[in-house]
């Protein structure tokens, strides 16, 4: 594939009073993981809703393979995966039924016994999703996002409320699907996950880009604007806490 | 490893879901099959035959002659008869559980409440049994052949009644409550990330309700039939005609009521604002002939009045399917409406 998986400039989504994303403007390389990075209320979830063409924006560009909403709808969501953040599966249905569901909209892809194997849930299969812990509900979402052989995987915050173990086992499938030369573009809160897993990140705050590039790049560039004030290694969380300010935002 | 696509038919997949969870959930099925059988066996026996007022309880005054005037009476083989002093004999015609009042004297005085039909009758028929025995003859030979005639009775009103109730709710919730559900959870939106149809989600809905109106008609009729006699006169074919027609309406309301819901609580006040007028005018309980001429006209275009005047017009009076085609015809505009108009509200994101 030529050109970026993703691109989107000039992205305004504004409602009645308040402006969720003010000109933000991204481009995700295809076959890399991109990490949406900033605080709540950041936009981050506002822009991924645009970009999967959940919602209409108000102003700007957006760019699926190359592809605009609209006419071209069907097509991108053939080729694109998305986990979205909260979702809730029906409590009464079984791993194996939902995932079915989900592979039954995809044109192609994966039996759904495959697609259980892949995110380590097939003693689970039987299972209704209501017994099922966060990690595995995340793991059933992301075989949800991988029904179709998606080019593209979008998972909003794939791993919040989940305990380490759960975080780092999403964070190798993650790779894994990286590795198989899917374009992944996530967000997160956690700056080591986003170092980890990322090979670029978007730091958004008030609905713009403030930062953009290699997690390495920025702890870099960090280390040569700020003073650092311990001798450990700076990380990607300064930077963070750096750009964003230290206090408390009031979501 | 990719799998050929006709194995996973979305529009199948989904309602097989859809069946998955209506079954699943204890309390669906409470409301579906525990609840409209408790309602049909308590009011069936509540309202049973026997225990309308009886024409027959005559009390004769205990006073000089009550003896001779309570043996003519007891001569008429269906006159059951009480001797009371008269202060409790007035309570019970008060209280209704004495049709009339026979004081001996000259004359014999009948009291009694001419409001009252089983009074009526029991004047008549007390009446007759003292002229004859003092001696009068009837110049005509009568005979009297007793039936009791199924259909008439208050639980053959009230199974159609309950029919139709449990096809509206089968339809407000089970399709109103149940989008605004996986419009909570996000599963809505999940669901519109991937090539899904938007027309075989809503189809999805549809097509699972009416593939549960056997089960929410069945068991309930099955129950009548072995509990009280309440049989079909009309054909089955016609009474599943009907119900179809019905729960496509009620599917109809059930996705405009879910099209902007976002809360539950919204859903709830819509899915109460659709049902609990419906229960009262539409004739479920009682005839909506209780109601004023002028409000007739209204009544009769409610979907539910069509669906359950429908119903007992195949159930007791044994009309064909043409001859319903006047509230088919109610259902089928209440139908084409609200899906017009869900569609064009519906909030998918």
């Amino acid at each position: 594939m030529t050109g970026p998986a993703v691109d989107v400039s000039g992205l305004v989504k504004r409602y009645r009073q308040v402006t969720a994303v003010d000109g933000l403007d991204l481009s995700v390389q295809a076959g890399e993981c991109f990490g949406l990075l900033g605080p709540n209320g950041a936009g981050k979830t506002t822009t991924i809703e645009v970009i999967v063409g959940l919602l209409e924006p108000t102003a700007g560009a957006v760019r699926v393979f190359g592809r605009t909403w609209g006419r071209d709808g069907r097509d991108i969501r053939s080729r694109m995966g998305v986990a979205l953040q909260e979702a809730r599966f029906p409590e009464r249905l079984t791993v194996r039924e939902v995932v079915t569901q989900f592979r039954s909209f995809y044109p192609k892809g994966p039996s759904p016994e495959a697609l259980i194997g892949q995110v380590g849930l097939s003693e689970k299969s039987a299972e209704w999703t209501v017994r099922l812990s966060g990690g595995q509900r995340q793991r059933l979402a992301l075989a949800c996002a991988l029904a179709g052989d998606p080019e593209l995987l979008v998972l909003d915050e794939p791993t919040t409320g989940l305990d380490p173990q759960a975080r780092l086992m999403i964070g190798e499938l993650v790779l894994a699907n990286r590795d198989r030369g899917r374009t992944i573009l996530l967000s997160t809160h956690y700056m080591e996950e986003a170092e980890r897993l990322c090979d670029r990140v978007a730091v958004v705050d008030r609905g713009k880009v403030i930062a953009l590039g290699a997690p390495s790049a920025l702890i870099g560039a960090l280390g040569r604007e700020s003073v650092v004030e311990t001798i450990r290694r700076a990380t990607l969380e300064d930077v963070y806490v750096s750009l964003t300010g230290r206090r408390l935002r009031d979501e | 490893m990719n799998e050929p696509p006709v194995r996973y038919n979305a529009l199948i997949q989904m309602i097989l879901c859809r069946w998955r969870e209506s079954l699943r959930q204890p309390e669906g099925i409470f409301w579906t099959f525990v609840f409209p059988a408790l309602l049909a066996v308590a009011l069936g026996v509540a309202f049973r035959g026997n225990a309308r007022p009886d024409p027959s309880a005559v009390v004769v005054v205990q006073d000089a002659g009550a003896e001779a005037v309570a043996a003519s009476l007891a001569r008429d083989g269906g006159l059951k008869v009480d001797r009371l002093p008269r202060g409790e004999a007035d309570r019970r015609l008060r209280a209704g559980k004495a049709a009339i009042l026979v004081i001996p004297g000259d004359p014999v005085t009948f009291r009694f409440d001419p409001d009252r039909p089983e009074s009526v009758l029991a004047r008549h028929a007390a009446d007759g049994a003292l002229q004859r025995a003092a001696g009068r003859r009837d110049p005509v030979a009568v005979a009297f052949q007793p039936v009791t005639e199924q259909g008439s009775r208050y639980i053959d009103f009230l199974v159609p009644g309950l029919l139709g109730m449990n096809l509206m709710g089968g339809g407000v919730w089970g399709i109103g409550w149940v989008i605004v559900e996986m419009r909570i959870r996000k599963l809505l939106k999940l669901q519109l990330t991937t090539p899904m149809r938007r027309r075989d989600f809503l189809l999805s809905h549809i097509l699972a309700r009416l593939a549960f109106v056997p089960i929410e008609t069945v068991p309930l009729l099955l129950l009548a039939r072995g509990l009280f006699g309440v049989s079909t006169a009309g054909s089955y074919a016609a009474l599943a005609a009907v119900s179809l027609a019905g729960a496509f309406a009620f599917a109809g309301i059930g996705t405009l009521v879910a099209s902007r819901a976002q809360s539950s609580n919204v859903v709830m006040g819509l899915i109460n604002l659709v049902t609990l007028p419906s229960f009262v005018l539409s004739g479920v309980f009682f005839s909506t002939s209780r109601f004023p001429d002028f409000v007739q006209p209204l009544l009769r275009v409610l979907p539910l009045t069509a669906l359950v005047d429908a119903l007992r017009g195949v159930m007791t009076d044994g009309a064909s399917v043409a001859a319903v085609s006047p509230q088919l015809l109610v259902l089928g505009v209440w139908s084409l409406l609200s899906f017009l108009l869900a569609l064009k509200l519906f909030r998918w994101s």
